[in-house]
C-alpha cells in the first residue's frame, strides 16, 4: 500500500508540525482524540514526542473493550458458563476482567465454549456446525462494527439459521461526545473525530459540537501526516468552529447511508451504560422489538447484574479528560496490564495501557 | 501400513516397529539411527557443547513455506547455532494423537528429513507415543539439538556492550503472520510465507570473518521487539532501534495494519539478531547477505547506555518505548 507510506514521510510530518504551530501563535490546546487506533496511533508512531509543549492530547473514551461497562462483563462471562451456549467474540474482549478478576479467557481455560471470530459472519459458520448449541455473538463496538452485526443478522435470517443471536452491547460515539460536553469543567478545546466511525456517520451527526457547544471538530484518519492535517484545521477553526472533514480520501461527508439503513434496520437506539462515564441517554443500540430470536438478551434472558464502583479507579476522570494516566494514583502501582483495576489499562487501546507501553 | 493411525502403533510390538521402518526410517535415514539402540553412541563430538530443546505444535500442520516438520528442525538447528555452535545431532520425540491419518505423518516426517538434510545434522534417536483421541492435537513434537561451539568466546544475551551495533538477518514479522492467517483462514493475507529455515551456516560464516560476536538470538515467540528487551535486560543496557531501518515486507505491514498487529512483536524462524562491535558490523552484514536466509539483513540499531530498556527511533523522527507484551497480540475490534 504504497498510498498509505506517504503519510508517514518524515518531511511532510514537520511540515505540518510547523503549520500547527505557526497557527497556534504561542497559545495552548487542548484536544481529545475519542478512537482507539487513534490513541495507538498518536503514540505507535512517536507523534506523540513530537507535539508541540502547547498541545495538550487527552484520549477519551474511544475503545469499545474501555467502555464496555462491569455488569455487561458480568453479564456475558455469566453467559459464558451456561450450557449449550458458544460464545462468538472479537480478540479484544477476552482479557477483560469482571468484577470478580477472571475473564473470558478464565472461563474458556476452564471449560467454557468461547471463540474468536475475526468477523461476525464467522459465527454464523460456528452455528452451522454446532446445530445443538445456540452460538451468542458479542456486539460490542461503536457505528463501525454494528453495520457488520447487522449484516451477520441479515444473513442469518436469509439462511434461516435459528440457532444464533447477538447479545448488543453497541455504543453510539455522538451522545458520548455530548455527554462529555455537559460536564462541567471538562476543558475540552476541540475534538480529533474518529476516521473509522465516520465513514458510516458522516459530518451531519457531529455538527451540534460546533452549534451548540462552538467546538470544533475535524475528522482525522490514522496515518501521523493525517493527525497533524486534523490538528491544524482544528487550531484553525477554534475561533470559527465548525466540523471539517480531514480524512476524504475514506470518508464521505455523508457517510454511507446503505450501512445505516442496515444497522437502523436490526438496531434502535437505547440508554446504555459506559464504563466510567456511567449511564448515556440514547447512547447504545439494542434490537428491535420484533428480533426477538435473534436478540440474546430476551430470547436466553439476560439481566445486567449490579456492579458497585471499582474502589480507587479514575477510570471515569481519565476517559473524561480530567487526570492523565500517570496522574491516577494506581497507575503502574497497583494497576498495570498485568494486573488492571479499570478498564483503561485492560484494553490494548485503552490510553492507561497506551502509556503505560509506549511512554519512555 | 494402517491408512491412519492406531494406538497400537505406540504399543512397542510389531505395529511400533513397522511405524519405525516404513516411515522414520525410510525419511531419517542414517548409520547412527539405524542401529535402533536405547541409546545413539556419539562418539566424534569435541566439547564445548551446546545443547538446546524445543517443543513444537502448530495449528495448522502445514502452511505457506513449511510445516511442523521443517519448524522442528530448523527451531532447535537456530537455537544451537545462537552459542556459536555448529548443530551436529538431533533427537526427536513424537507425540501423535489417534486417528491420524498416515498421509499428514508421513508428510511431516518428509519434511523433517528434507530439513535435517539441508541443515546437515542427524536425527539419531527418537521416540514415539500415541495417545487417544483428544488427548493432543494432531502432532506434537519435540526436538533436542546438540553441537560443537567453534567461537571463541560463546555469544549470549548477557554481553550486549555500549556502542555495539544490532543488526538482524532479514525482514521481521512474516512467520508469525502467515501461520495466524493460515489459522484463521484470512483470505487476504495472500503474499506472505513464513521465513522458517536454518540458519547454522550462516551463522559459522558471520563468526568467521567478524570473530568477536557478542549477542545472537533468534527472534521467536514475542518477535524482535521481544528478544531486544530480553538482551537489554540480561546485559542491563539501552537498545535504540531506528523503526525505518528494521526489514519488513510490504504484505505484512499491510497485514498487521489492517489487524491491529505490530509486526516487531510477531514471531520469525529464521531470523537472528547479531549485537556486535561497530567495527564489525559491515562485514557481519556482508556475509549474511551471502547467504540464501540473509539476503535483506540490516543494521537496525545500537546499544546505549543508560537504563535497560529499548527505545524505538520512529519513522517520523518520534521517540517511544518499545516494551514487552503482557501477552499474546489479540486483532483488534475495529
Amino acid at each position: 500500500m504504497q498510498t498509505e507510506s506517504v503519510f508517514q514521510d518524515p518531511k511532510l510530518c514537520r511540515s505540518l508540525l510547523e503549520r500547527l504551530d505557526r497557527v497556534l501563535n504561542g497559545q495552548s490546546m487542548r484536544f481529545m482524540e475519542v478512537c482507539g487506533t487513534h490513541t495507538v496511533a498518536i503514540f505507535q508512531s512517536g507523534l506523540r514526542s513530537l507535539l508541540p509543549a502547547n498541545v495538550t492530547h487527552l484520549s477519551g473514551p474511544g475503545c469499545p473493550v474501555c467502555v464496555t461497562h462491569d455488569a455487561e462483563v458480568a453479564a456475558f462471562l455469566d453467559l459464558a458458563g451456561r450450557d449449550n451456549v458458544i460464545l462468538a467474540t472479537f480478540g479484544d474482549l477476552l482479557r477483560v476482567p469482571g468484577p470478580g478478576g477472571s475473564s473470558l479467557k478464565h472461563a474458556k481455560a476452564q471449560g467454557a465454549r468461547v471463540e474468536m471470530v475475526y468477523s461476525p459472519l464467522d459465527s454464523l459458520r460456528l452455528a452451522v456446525g454446532h446445530p445443538g448449541d445456540v452460538v451468542v455473538f458479542l456486539g460490542i463496538g461503536f457505528e463501525t462494527t454494528a453495520p457488520t452485526v447487522a449484516a451477520t443478522l441479515l444473513t442469518a435470517q436469509q439462511r434461516g439459521i435459528d440457532n444464533f443471536c447477538v447479545f448488543s452491547l453497541h455504543k453510539l460515539v455522538p451522545p458520548a461526545l455530548r455527554a462529555l460536553l455537559d460536564d462541567e469543567g471538562n476543558g475540552i478545546e476541540a475534538f480529533l473525530l474518529p476516521g473509522h466511525v465516520s465513514t458510516i456517520l458522516g459530518l451531519e451527526p457531529y455538527a451540534f459540537l460546533a452549534k451548540e457547544y462552538h467546538v470544533p471538530g475535524v475528522v482525522g484518519g490514522f496515518e501521523p501526516a493525517d493527525i497533524l492535517l486534523a490538528l491544524c484545521l482544528m487550531a484553525e477553526r477554534r475561533r470559527d468552529p465548525a466540523v471539517v472533514n480531514a480524512y476524504p480520501r475514506a470518508v464521505d461527508n455523508a457517510g454511507n447511508p446503505r450501512a445505516r439503513a442496515l444497522m437502523e434496520r436490526f438496531f434502535q437506539p437505547a440508554d446504555a451504560l459506559w464504563r466510567g462515564l456511567g449511564r448515556i441517554p440514547q447512547s447504545g443500540l439494542v434490537l428491535r422489538p420484533e428480533y426477538e430470536r435473534m436478540d440474546a438478551v430476551r430470547r436466553l434472558g439476560i439481566t445486567l447484574p449490579d456492579a458497585p464502583p471499582l474502589p480507587g479507579c479514575r477510570c471515569g476522570d481519565v476517559l473524561k479528560g480530567r487526570l492523565t494516566p500517570p496522574q491516577c494514583p494506581l497507575f503502574g502501582k497497583k494497576c498495570t496490564p498485568a494486573t488492571p483495576v479499570g478498564p483503561c489499562m485492560v484494553s490494548t487501546e485503552g490510553s492507561c495501557a497506551a502509556y503505560y507501553k509506549y511512554s519512555e | 501400513m494402517d491408512s491412519c493411525l492406531l494406538l497400537d502403533a505406540g504399543s512397542g510390538g510389531r505395529a511400533s516397529q513397522r511405524l519405525v521402518s516404513q516411515c522414520f526410517l525410510r525419511y531419517f535415514a542414517n548409520p547412527l539411527l539405524q542401529r535402533l539402540d536405547d541409546a545413539a553412541l556419539l562418539a566424534d563430538l569435541k566439547g564445548p557443547l551446546a545443547m538446546s530443546t524445543d517443543s513444537y505444535t502448530v495449528t495448522p500442520l502445514f502452511f505457506p513455506g513449511g510445516s511442523i516438520g521443517s519448524l522442528a528442525i530448523h527451531g532447535t538447528v537456530n537455537d544451537v547455532s545462537m552459542l556459536g555452535a555448529r548443530p551436529r545431532y538431533l533427537s526427536c520425540g513424537f507425540v501423535l494423537e489417534e486417528g491420524l491419518p498416515m498421509e499428514i505423518l508421513e508428510r511431516v516426517v518428509a519434511d523433517m528429513g528434507a530439513a535435517a538434510r539441508n541443515a546437515d545434522v542427524l536425527i539419531v534417536t527418537g521416540d514415539t507415543k500415541v495417545v487417544p483421541r483428544g488427548a493432543c492435537d494432531k502432532i506434537f513434537i519435540n526436538t533436542t539439538g546438540i553441537g560443537e561451539i567453534f567461537a571463541t568466546q560463546a555469544p549470549s544475551g548477557h554481553n550486549a556492550r555500549p556502542g555495539d551495533a544490532v543488526l538482524v538477518s532479514g525482514a521481521v514479522g512474516d512467520h508469525g503472520l502467515t501461520v495466524m492467517g493460515s489459522r484463521e483462514g484470512l483470505s487476504f493475507l495472500t503474499d506472505v510465507a513464513s521465513d522458517s529455515a536454518p540458519l547454522n551456516r550462516m551463522i559459522e560464516d558471520v563468526i568467521s570473518v567478524a570473530g568477536e560476536v557478542h549477542v545472537l538470538r533468534d527472534p521467536t515467540r514475542g518477535g524482535l521487539a521481544t528478544t531486544l528487551n530480553e538482551i537489554a535486560e540480561q546485559s542491563q543496557v539501552g537498545i535504540e532501534l531506528d523503526e525505518s531501518q528494521v526489514p519488513i515486507h510490504e504484505a505484512v505491514l499491510n497485514g498487521c495494519s489492517f489487524l491491529g498487529l505490530d509486526p516487531l512483536y510477531l514471531a520469525n524462524e529464521g531470523k537472528c539478531l547479531c549485537i556486535l562491535p561497530e567495527n564489525k558490523a559491515e562485514i557481519a552484514l556482508e556475509a549474511m547477505r551471502r547467504s540464501p536466509y540473509g539476503r535483506e539483513a540490516a543494521r537496525i540499531g545500537t546499544v546505549t547506555e543508560g537504563r535497560p530498556q529499548v527505545t524505538l527511533c520512529t519513522r517520523i523522527g518520534g521517540r517511544r518505548l518499545l516494551g514487552m507484551l503482557e501477552g499474546a497480540q489479540l486483532p483488534r475490534i475495529c
